[in-house]
């Protein structure tokens, strides 16, 4: 059973919804897959037992069997090969790993290589299981890191997953298979047309949704609306409260304190009123 | 011409908040929205469309049923599992070439993919450029790239361009942020701010460009403000603005407007004089802006 927290605008508070989840949970896998910018950790603080390092194929042009005809080039559709002044240059960030150069290639002069982009860490909180992806800094693309975690997601445990913003190929990667999605939004014009967003991509994956409003307050009703116009179920709040900010801002969650603990429980029983069944089951 | 990328690492800390407000106070610009995925800037800027396109920036393999023998070359080879059952899944194929390639029967060929769309919008003069990323396709690096340059075509010197980012440190950031003379990073006094903000840092160092860091919110929390100033102090980064919590901004938030256009906003005062600073950089050509 996956559920997936995810929310098109950046800092509506996927994480702060996605890690107290978990805590409530107890039993589950917290995995963070905003591999770009993971933060979960620092609320769960898992002691961490594993660390994988993640590689990607990369192709290794050898220079003194290359005829530099340039072919290998021609065929890379997305430029990490340049043809210049009678050499060949690999640019590895770009590289989709088709092995397409390697097939077109006359002399047979490029293998397989492989290169580090990021790593997966493995560790528990409780009985909780938290995994992650770290993408490494200067690195283009996590998809492939987000592919690996995607692996340790197996049935056995809930997972929630912790979507990284956004509405491209890494939101797309960490969603896909998920049997449902939570959409964290806030009250505002942005957290709408945000939310509209995540809410075609959920739909074009035929996930099933529910909404959550964090920073909650008089403005409600702007996406309250929007619920009720889709059929989308809303399935709690997180008030505006200068208080849920500071303890955010100390990193610390807010699910074990008695003053808020009682936002996430409400969401917790309202998602299992609205999980499919064999899932729901599981809890 | 001078551009200034605006990034957070961070998703929420103040972007659009910020740079929709530089929008308004600087003269000589042209805008640029690069948060592809989830562009928020045109909400506040308005304005009339003086160009809409359609962005291809991909490509779809598909089969011709006439021509496919069924011999399943195209999916044992296909690195993205974008091939079942003899038909293309449009959103996991990525365009590579190789099942065309392999195909005996030459039955694959491929289409352009539309993956989005550009704008160019005159907001009271203001030249925006801004685009709309398709739901769930690729390439968003690549229409960041297209964002840009269409912001450059309307330059004729002299200009700064502003360029709003998105959250993150991938390719739609790194898109946004190479070739710029400045980078402001904004972020927030908490634990999660600053972890990312490190993160968005090293990015711009790896990439060769100056970051300033404006810790907005700051008095949320006094002591991660400062744990903050710190690191940068440590790691030689300067910081161009603090800006105070300030309830104006949720009324201009409310309002759709940029928060400068409220006077008395504490907020859009430290905004001001963080633009006062930015221009010193920009036009004196320096990289000390002499604050903090």
């Amino acid at each position: 059973m996956r559920i997936s927290v995810l929310s098109g605008k950046g800092g509506t508070g996927k994480t702060t919804v996605a890690v107290n989840m978990a805590f409530l949970l107890g039993n589950c896998r917290y995995m963070d897959c905003d591999v770009e910018e993971p933060n979960g950790f620092i609320f769960l603080k898992p002691r961490i037992e594993k660390r994988m390092q993640v590689e990607v194929m990369v192709p290794r042009i050898n220079q003194k069997i290359c005829s530099t005809c340039g072919k290998c080039a021609q065929f890379c559709y997305f430029n990490a090969i340049a043809h210049v002044n009678s050499r060949v240059v690999l640019f590895p960030g770009l590289c989709h790993g088709c092995e397409g150069c390697i097939l077109v290639c006359p002399q047979g002069a490029i293998q397989r290589d492989k290169r580090v982009i990021g790593e997966i860490e493995v560790g528990y909180k409780g009985n909780i299981e938290c995994i992650r992806g770290v993408l490494n800094v200067g690195e283009p693309m996590g998809v492939p890191i987000i592919r690996k975690l995607k692996e340790f997601a197996e049935e056995g445990r809930i997972t929630i997953l912790d979507c990284p913003p956004g509405s491209s190929c890494s939101v797309v990667n960490s969603i896909e298979d998920s049997d449902f999605a939570l959409l964290v939004t806030e009250p505002t014009v942005f957290g709408l047309h945000d939310l509209e967003i995540a809410v075609q991509l959920v739909g074009k994956l035929g996930i099933p949704a529910g909404v959550v409003i964090n920073r909650s307050g008089e403005q409600d009703r702007i996406i309250e609306e929007y619920c009720r116009d889709q059929g989308i179920p809303l399935l709690g709040r997180i008030p505006f409260d200068r208080d849920i900010a500071r303890v955010y801002s100390r990193g610390e969650l807010l699910a074990d304190k008695e003053e808020f603990g009682g936002y996430f429980k409400e969401i917790l029983a309202n998602l299992k009123g609205v999980l499919p069944y064999e899932a729901g089951s599981n809890c | 011409m001078k551009q200034v990328a605006i990034v957070s690492g961070k998703g929420g800390t103040g972007k659009t908040t910020i740079s929709s407000s530089l929008s308004v106070l600087a003269e000589n610009i042209i805008v640029a929205d690069c948060d592809v995925e989830a562009p928020n800037l045109h909400l506040i800027m308005g304005g009339n469309d003086i160009s809409k396109e359609d962005y291809v920036g991909g490509r779809r393999a598909e089969i011709d049923p006439g021509k496919c023998i069924e011999c399943g070359k195209c999916s044992s080879i296909c690195k993205y599992g974008a091939i079942e059952g003899y038909s293309v899944n449009q959103l996991k194929c990525e365009g590579c070439g190789v099942c065309s390639l392999l195909c005996p029967e030459g039955a694959i060929l491929f289409k352009d993919k539309k993956t989005g769309e550009t704008f160019v919008t005159s907001c009271n003069g203001t030249v925006f450029s801004h685009a709309k990323l398709d739901i769930g396709a690729d390439g968003s690096g690549k229409l960041v790239t297209k964002v840009r340059k269409n912001a450059m075509e309307y330059a004729r010197g002299g200009e700064k361009v502003f360029i709003d980012g998105s959250p993150g440190i991938g390719c739609v950031v790194i898109a946004s942020i190479t070739g710029c003379d400045a980078v402001i990073v904004v972020t927030e006094p908490t634990y999660s701010g600053l972890e990312d903000l490190k993160r968005i840092l090293s990015t711009c160092k790896h990439f060769g460009v100056e970051p300033y860091i404006c810790i907005n919110k700051y008095d949320l929390n006094n002591d991660m403000a400062l744990e903050i100033e710190k690191y940068c102090q440590e790691k030689g980064y300067q910081i161009i603005g603090k800006i105070p919590y300030d309830e104006r901004v949720l009324e201009a938030l409310k309002a759709v407007r940029p928060v400068v256009e409220f006077e008395d906003s504490r907020a859009a005062q430290e905004i001001k004089r963080m633009y006062a600073r930015i221009k010193i950089l920009l036009e004196e050509d320096t990289d000390d802006i002499g604050y903090c």
